[in-house]
C-alpha cells in the first residue's frame, strides 16, 4: 500500500521509529516495580508444596517474630470479609486464599506482609502450615471415570468433574460425511500446557487511602477498566464503590494473555492494603510466576478427518478433552466456553464440521488463557493444519496440492464456514503461492527426494492457517456481560497538537505509534506531534484492554471514528473561514481546500486553532471527540508459512533452516511494528513446538516449573525468519486492517510439527505431539533403525 | 528468590581469605563467580552464614604456561579463555569449552575453579580437565597440595578441597605435538547444562598410533565420569572408525545417568555414545589424524 500521507505527516504506510523506544531502550520506562510510594511495605506469598491436601492449621507465631514483619494474612482473615473466594470469568469460583484445602501445588497459602522484601521472604519460610494429603487428579481422562476423587467438594452436590460440555456444528452431516467418505484419517493430537513467561512476572502496589475512601491499585494488567469493573462488583460489599477505584496500568513488559486475569495476589494486597492502611507491593518471582499463573493450551484433542480419492475435503469431526485445572478461570471474553475453537474448519471449504469440548477438573493451576490467540484457534489452527499433513501422507498426495484444492476461493469471500463464522476477507491461493515461490517449494522437493535416498532427514512443513481476531462483536462476547467495544477520545490542543486516550492497553504492540498514525491518517496531524496514553482508568474512556489481537480492530477504529467526527467539525470550520459551502469543500489529508479553487485552503493547525480563537456563531468552541466501537464483525488474518527442516539420526536434534512467513493482516498500519510482531509471534510459535512444556508427575508435581527446565527459545536457538505479505483489506473495518500480533504464534507450531513429520513421512511417521524434542525423535530414528 | 541473611566477606589478600575460611568453617562458603553459589542460596536450596569472596585477592586470574604446564588461576573468568590467543591456538578443547558453558553474561563471572570446585557433574569443564590429565592446586593455611583431577570429584556437589581450602590454581601438562582435543556438548538450549557432553583429548605417535587417550564426560552419572575403559582400549590403535565406534560403545558403559527433563537414562547413554564418537573424530582430526 502506497501512503497517502507524506513522511512528515507518517500516517498509515510509514514505518516510523516507535514512540515508545527512547524511553524503554533507555531503560526510562516505569513498570510497577519501578513505583516507590511513600511508607509502602512488601507482600510475599507463602505456596502450597502439594497439589491436593487439607490444611490442617496454619501457625504465624514463629512468622510474626521475625524482624520486620507486619502481618500474616490467611484464608480465615479474608473469610471475616466474605473475599476468600472470588468468581471467575467463565462463572466459576477460584480460592483467594484457602480455608479447607489446596487444591495444585503453588498454589496461594498465605501472605506475609513485612517493610521490606527481604523480611517478607523470611516471614515466608516461618509461617508453618500443616498439610494432610489428598488423593491428586492429574489426568484428565482418569477425571472423569465414576471412581476418580470429587476435586470441588465445596460445590454442593457436585459429583463428578465435569466442567462443561460445548459444542457446534452439525452432528448428522458430518456422520454422514464420514462414514460415506472414501478415506477418513484419525489422529489423537495433545496440545501441552505452556506458559506466557512473559520478562516482566505479575505484581501490583495497592494503595487504599483511609482518609478519601479511595483505592489505587498500580498493576500489571491487560484490561484496567474490566478490573476496576470487576472489583467494584466483587468488593462492593466491602464498600469500594467503583468511582474509589482507579486502576492504573504502568509500562508493561509482554502481557501475552497472562495479564488478563486477577489473580489471587492482586487481591489480597488489595484486602491487606485495606486493612493496614499502607500502600503494599506484591511482585511475582519468576518461579511462582510459571508455576501458579494461568496456563494456555492443555487440549486433548482427537480429529477426524474425511475426504474423497481426489483430496477435496468432506467432512471434520473433532472431539476435546479441556483440562482447566481445579477451577474454570479461563481468561476467555466470548459466549462460548471453548472460545473460537470452532475456527478449526481453517482455510478449506467444508460442508460439514462438528466440534466438541468437555471440560475437566485436575489439581493443576488454573486457566487457560488466550495465550497469544483470541482463545483456542492455536488449538483449532494446530488440529487441522496437522489433520491437512496426516491426510496428505494418507493419499500420498502434496501437502501444497491437497491445500490448493480445498483452500477457501477468494471469490467465496464473505464465507460463511460450517461452522457458523463469517470469515470477512481472504485470498488464501495468493499467499501460499507466494510462500512457495519464495522458498522454491519445486526445487525443495526434488532435493529431499535425493536426500531421502542418501539416508538424510529433510522436511518441508506448510501451515495454511486462518485466525480469527477483534473480540468483538457484541453479539459473540462480553466480559461479565460488559460488551467487548473500545474507545478513543482526542482532544486537539490549540496549536494543533493532539493528545488521544483509548479503553486499550499496550503491552508492548506499540500503541503509542500505530494509534498516532491511524490519527495522522485521517487529520494530517503529524504523528510525532500526538500524544497516546492509556491505563489510567481515572483518565481513559472505557474500555475492555488489549488481548486476542483487538486493539486495532476495536480501538484502533475507534480512533480513526473519533478522528472523523473531528474532521467533521474541522470541515464546518474550515467552510466559515473560507466562507463557502461545506459541500464546496475537499479534503487531503492536512487540509480543506475549495473545490476547484486549490489555493483557497486551510490547514488543520489554522482551522484548529479557529476552533479556539474564531470559532463559527451557533458552534461550540474546541475540538474533541468520543467514539466507542463496537465491531460489526471479527477479523479474519491469514497466512502461508512453510518451513525446512534438518534432522541429526545421531541426536534427534530438528534445525530449521529456513522459515518463510507471508501474512495478510489486511491494510497495514506501520510495516516495521508488524515485522516485528511477526518475528517475535515466529519465535513464540516455535517455543512450544521445539521447546516448552509444563508437566506433572504423578503427586501433581509441576515439571518444567522455572527456567531451568521451561525452555524459552533465545536468540541462539531461533532461525533467520523470512516475512512477506499480501494485503486483503477488511471489507467491514473503517481502514481495513486486521489483528496481527496473535498470527505468527498460531500459525508456527504446525508449520513446524509438519515439517518435522514430513521429514520422517516416508517411514511412515504420522503425527508427533509438540514439543517435538530432540529425545522424542531420537526414539522414532531407533523405532525405526535409522538412528545412527 | 531471596536468599536468607549471611555476612559477607571481601579479603583483599589469600591469607586473609584464607584466615577467614579457617575461622568460620564449615559455615563460610568461598564465593568466586557466584553463578552456582548465588542461584542456590536464592533459591534457599543452600545457605551459608558467611560468604568469603575471593574476587579482590590479587593473582588468581590468569592463562600461561610454565614449567611444562598451562597453569590457569583459580579465579580466571570463563570469558577470559574465551579471549585467550593462546588457549585459541594451542587449546581447541578448553575454548570449545568455554563457549558451551552457558551464555556470555555468565561466562563474564563464572571462573574456571568455581567451575571445578562446585562438584557438579553437569558442568562443562570437569570432563575437559579429565580428559586434558589436570591437577588442582589447592591452598589453605598449612600450604599448598595438588590433586589429581581424577581424585577430585568425590560425589555429587563434593569435591576433595577441605573447608579451608581454596583452588588457586589448576594445571593442565602441555600436550605433545600430534595432540588434539574436542568438546561436544548436546544441550536443549543455550545456557543449559549437558544432556550429554564428551570432552576427548587424543596424542597421536608417530605412525599415527594412539599415544594418547583422555575422555572426560558430563552429566552422565553422580560425578563427572571418566572413561578409562575406552580410553586404555585406544592406547596403541590406529583411531579409525571401528575403533572410534568401540571407543565410544565403552564410554557409553562408563555412564550412569538419572533421568530427568534433559532425557531419559536409555536416551543419555546414547547420547554419551554419539557424542563421544564426534568428539573422538574432531580430536583426531585437530590430531592431524585423518
Ligand atoms: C544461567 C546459568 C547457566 C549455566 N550454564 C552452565 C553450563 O552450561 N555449563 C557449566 O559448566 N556451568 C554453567 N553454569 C554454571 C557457571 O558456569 C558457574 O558459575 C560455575 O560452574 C561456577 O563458577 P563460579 O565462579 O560462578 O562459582 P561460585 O558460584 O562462586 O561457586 C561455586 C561453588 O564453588 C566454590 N568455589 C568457587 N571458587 C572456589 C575456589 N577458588 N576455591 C574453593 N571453592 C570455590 C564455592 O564455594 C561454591 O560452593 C551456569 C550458570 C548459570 C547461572
Amino acid at each position: 500500500m502506497v501512503p497517502q500521507t507524506i513522511a512528515e505527516v507518517g500516517g498509515m504506510g510509514h514505518s516510523i521509529k516507535r514512540k515508545e523506544d527512547p524511553r524503554l531502550i533507555r531503560g526510562k520506562g516505569t513498570y510497577v516495580d519501578d513505583i516507590q510510594l511513600p511508607g509502602m511495605v512488601y507482600m510475599d506469598i507463602v505456596r502450597s508444596p502439594f497439589a491436593h491436601a487439607k490444611i490442617k492449621s496454619i501457625n504465624s507465631e514463629n512468622a510474626l517474630k521475625v524482624p520486620g514483619v507486619l502481618a500474616v494474612i490467611t484464608g480465615e482473615t479474608l473469610a471475616q470479609y466474605n473475599l476468600h473466594w472470588m468468581p471467575t470469568l467463565m462463572s466459576d469460583t477460584q480460592m483467594v486464599l484457602p480455608t479447607e484445602k489446596v487444591m495444585y501445588q503453588a498454589q496461594e497459602v498465605a501472605a506475609v506482609i513485612a517493610s521490606d522484601r527481604y523480611a517478607a521472604a523470611d516471614g515466608v519460610e516461618a509461617v508453618e502450615v500443616e498439610y494432610d494429603p489428598l488423593p491428586v487428579v492429574v489426568d484428565p481422562f482418569k477425571a472423569l471415570q465414576p471412581d476418580a476423587p470429587v476435586l470441588r467438594t465445596d460445590k454442593e452436590g457436585k459429583k463428578d468433574n465435569h466442567i462443561f460440555h460445548w459444542e457446534a456444528g452439525d452432528n448428522e452431516g458430518t456422520n454422514r460425511a464420514i462414514d460415506e467418505a472414501d478415506v477418513v484419517v484419525k489422529q489423537d493430537i495433545y496440545l501441552p500446557r505452556i506458559h506466557v513467561a512473559s520478562i516482566e512476572t505479575c505484581g501490583c502496589i495497592a494503595d487504599f487511602d483511609r482518609v478519601m475512601g479511595k483505592l489505587t491499585v498500580y498493576m500489571t494488567t491487560q484490561a484496567p477498566h474490566a478490573v476496576r469493573t470487576v472489583f467494584a462488583l466483587v468488593a462492593g460489599h466491602v464498600g469500594l464503590s467503583e468511582e474509589k477505584i482507579r486502576i492504573i496500568s504502568p509500562d508493561i513488559g509482554g502481557g501475552f494473555g497472562g495479564k488478563v486475569p486477577v489473580y489471587p495476589g492482586y487481591v489480597i494486597a488489595v484486602a491487606a492494603s485495606v486493612v493496614l492502611g499502607k500502600p503494599i507491593k506484591w511482585i511475582e518471582d519468576r518461579i511462582e510466576n510459571l508455576q501458579a499463573d494461568s496456563f494456555a493450551r492443555d487440549y486433548h484433542i482427537t480429529a477426524e478427518l474425511a475426504a474423497k480419492k481426489d483430496g477435496t475435503m468432506t467432512g471434520l469431526r473433532i472431539k476435546t478433552l479441556a483440562d482447566h485445572g481445579y477451577t474454570d478461570a479461563a481468561a476467555n471474553p466470548s459466549k462460548f466456553p471453548a472460545g473460537m475453537f470452532s475456527i478449526c474448519t481453517g482455510s478449506y471449504d467444508f460442508k460439514h464440521a462438528f466440534a466438541e469440548v468437555d471440560g475437566v477438573y485436575t489439581n493443576k493451576p488454573p486457566g487457560g488463557i488466550a495465550y497469544r490467540c483470541s482463545f483456542r484457534v492455536t488449538e483449532a489452527v494446530h488440529a487441522i493444519e496437522r489433520m491437512t499433513d496426516v491426510l496428505a501422507h494418507e493419499l500420498k498426495m502434496d501437502a501444497a496440492d491437497l491445500r490448493l484444492k480445498n483452500f477457501i476461493p477468494a471469490d467465496k469471500f464473505p464465507y460463511k464456514s460450517a461452522l457458523g463464522w463469517e470469515y470477512d476477507s481472504g485470498n488464501y491461493h495468493g499467499a501460499l503461492e507466494k510462500a512457495m515461490q519464495k522458498i522454491g517449494y519445486a526445487g525443495l522437493r526434488k532435493e529431499q527426494a535425493e536426500k531421502r535416498k542418501a539416508g538424510e532427514l529433510m522436511g518441508i512443513g506448510i501451515s495454511s492457517f486462518t485466525e480469527i481476531v477483534g473480540a468483538g462483536p457484541s453479539k459473540h462476547f462480553d466480559i461479565l456481560g460488559l460488551k467487548m467495544f473500545d474507545s478513543c477520545e482526542i482532544r486537539i490542543h490549540p496549536t494543533g497538537k493532539a493528545i488521544a486516550r483509548f479503553g486499550t492497553k499496550s503491552q508492548g504492540q506499540g500503541h503509542e505509534t500505530t494509534y498516532a498514525q491511524i490519527i495522522a491518517e485521517e487529520l494530517g496531524i503529524p504523528a510525532a506531534h500526538i500524544e497516546i496514553e492509556e491505563g489510567d482508568t481515572d483518565t481513559a474512556p472505557y474500555g475492555l484492554g488489549t488481548y486476542a489481537s483487538r486493539s486495532t480492530p476495536t480501538a484502533g477504529a475507534a480512533g480513526a471514528m473519533a478522528a472523523r467526527k473531528i474532521r467533521e467539525k474541522a470541515k464546518k470550520i474550515a467552510a466559515h473561514l473560507l466562507e463557502v459551502a461545506e459541500g464546496d469543500l475537499e479534503w487531503e489529508p492536512g487540509k480543506f481546500s475549495v473545490k476547484g479553487a486549490p489555493q483557497k485552503a486551510k490547514t488543520i493547525q489554522e482551522i484548529v486553532f479557529a476552533a479556539y480563537t474564531n470559532h463559527p456563531p451557533g458552534m461550540e468552541p474546541g475540538l474533541e471527540a468520543v467514539s466507542y466501537y463496537d465491531p460489526p464483525n471479527l477479523t479474519f488474518p491469514f497466512g502461508s508459512y512453510i518451513c525446512v527442516v534438518d534432522l541429526d539420526r545421531g541426536t534427534g536434534e530438528v534445525k530449521i533452516r529456513r522459515f518463510v512467513a507471508v501474512d495478510d493482516c489486511g491494510n497495514i498500519i506501520n510495516p516495521m511494528i508488524v515485522d516485528g510482531q511477526i518475528h517475535g509471534g515466529l519465535t513464540m510459535g516455535m517455543a512450544p513446538a521445539l521447546l516448552e512444556e509444563i508437566s506433572y508427575d504423578e503427586n501433581g508435581n509441576v515439571q518444567g516449573g522455572s527456567f531451568m527446565d521451561y525452555l524459552l527459545p533465545t536468540a541462539v536457538e531461533t532461525p533467520q525468519w523470512e516475512t512477506d505479505k499480501t494485503v486483503t483489506p477488511s471489507p467491514h473495518h473503517p481502514f481495513g486492517a486486521k489483528g496481527v500480533g496473535e498470527s505468527a504464534t498460531v500459525g508456527a507450531p504446525p508449520a513446524i510439527a509438519n515439517a518435522i513429520v514430513d521429514a520422517l513421512a516416508h517411514l511412515e511417521v504420522r503425527h508427533i505431539d509438540i514439543p517435538i524434542t530432540p529425545e522424542k525423535v531420537w526414539k522414532i530414528l531407533k523405532e525405526k533403525g535409522v538412528a545412527l | 528468590m531471596i536468599p536468607a541473611a549471611f555476612d559477607y566477606h571481601a579479603p583483599n589478600t589469600l591469607a586473609e581469605a584464607m584466615a577467614l575460611l579457617a575461622r568460620y568453617g564449615e559455615a563460610a562458603k568461598v564465593l568466586s563467580g557466584g553463578q552456582s553459589l548465588l542461584p542456590l542460596l536464592k533459591l534457599r536450596l543452600g545457605y551459608a552464614d558467611h560468604l568469603v569472596d575471593i574476587g579482590r585477592v590479587p593473582g588468581l586470574e590468569y592463562i600461561k604456561e610454565e614449567d611444562g604446564y598451562l597453569k590457569i588461576g583459580g579465579a580466571t573468568r570463563e570469558v577470559a579463555l574465551e579471549r585467550s590467543d593462546l588457549i585459541r591456538s594451542k587449546y581447541p578443547i578448553l575454548l570449545d569449552t568455554a563457549l558451551v558453558i552457558a551464555d556470555p553474561l555468565v561466562r563474564n563471572r563464572a571462573t574456571v575453579g568455581g567451575n571445578l570446585a562446585h562438584g557438579d557433574p553437569g558442568n562443562d569443564h570437569p570432563a575437559t580437565m579429565l580428559a586434558l590429565g589436570a591437577e588442582v592446586v589447592a591452598t589453605s593455611p598449612k600450604g599448598e597440595r595438588t590433586i589429581p583431577i581424577e581424585k577430585f570429584f568425590t560425589g555429587l556437589f563434593t569435591t576433595a578441597l577441605k573447608p579451608d581450602e581454596i583452588l588457586t590454581a589448576i594445571k593442565v601438562p602441555i600436550p605433545a605435538s600430534r595432540s588434539g582435543g574436542a568438546y561436544v556438548k548436546l544441550e536443549r538450549k543455550v545456557g543449559d547444562l549437558a544432556t550429554a557432553a564428551t570432552a576427548a583429548q587424543v596424542t597421536l605417535g608417530k605412525n599415527g598410533e594412539v599415544e594418547r587417550a583422555g575422555i572426560g564426560l558430563t552429566n552422565a552419572g553422580p560425578t563427572p565420569i571418566k572413561a578409562t575403559q575406552a580410553e586404555n582400549y585406544l592406547q596403541g590403535k590406529k583411531p579409525d572408525d571401528t575403533a572410534i565406534t568401540e571407543a565410544a560403545r565403552l564410554a557409553a558403559q562408563a555412564t550412569a545417568p538419572t533421568v530427568d527433563r534433559r532425557g531419559s537414562v536409555e536416551y543419555k547413554r546414547e547420547m554419551a555414545r554419539v557424542l563421544t564418537a564426534r568428539a573422538l573424530t574432531q580430536a583426531v582430526q585437530w590430531a592431524g589424524g585423518h
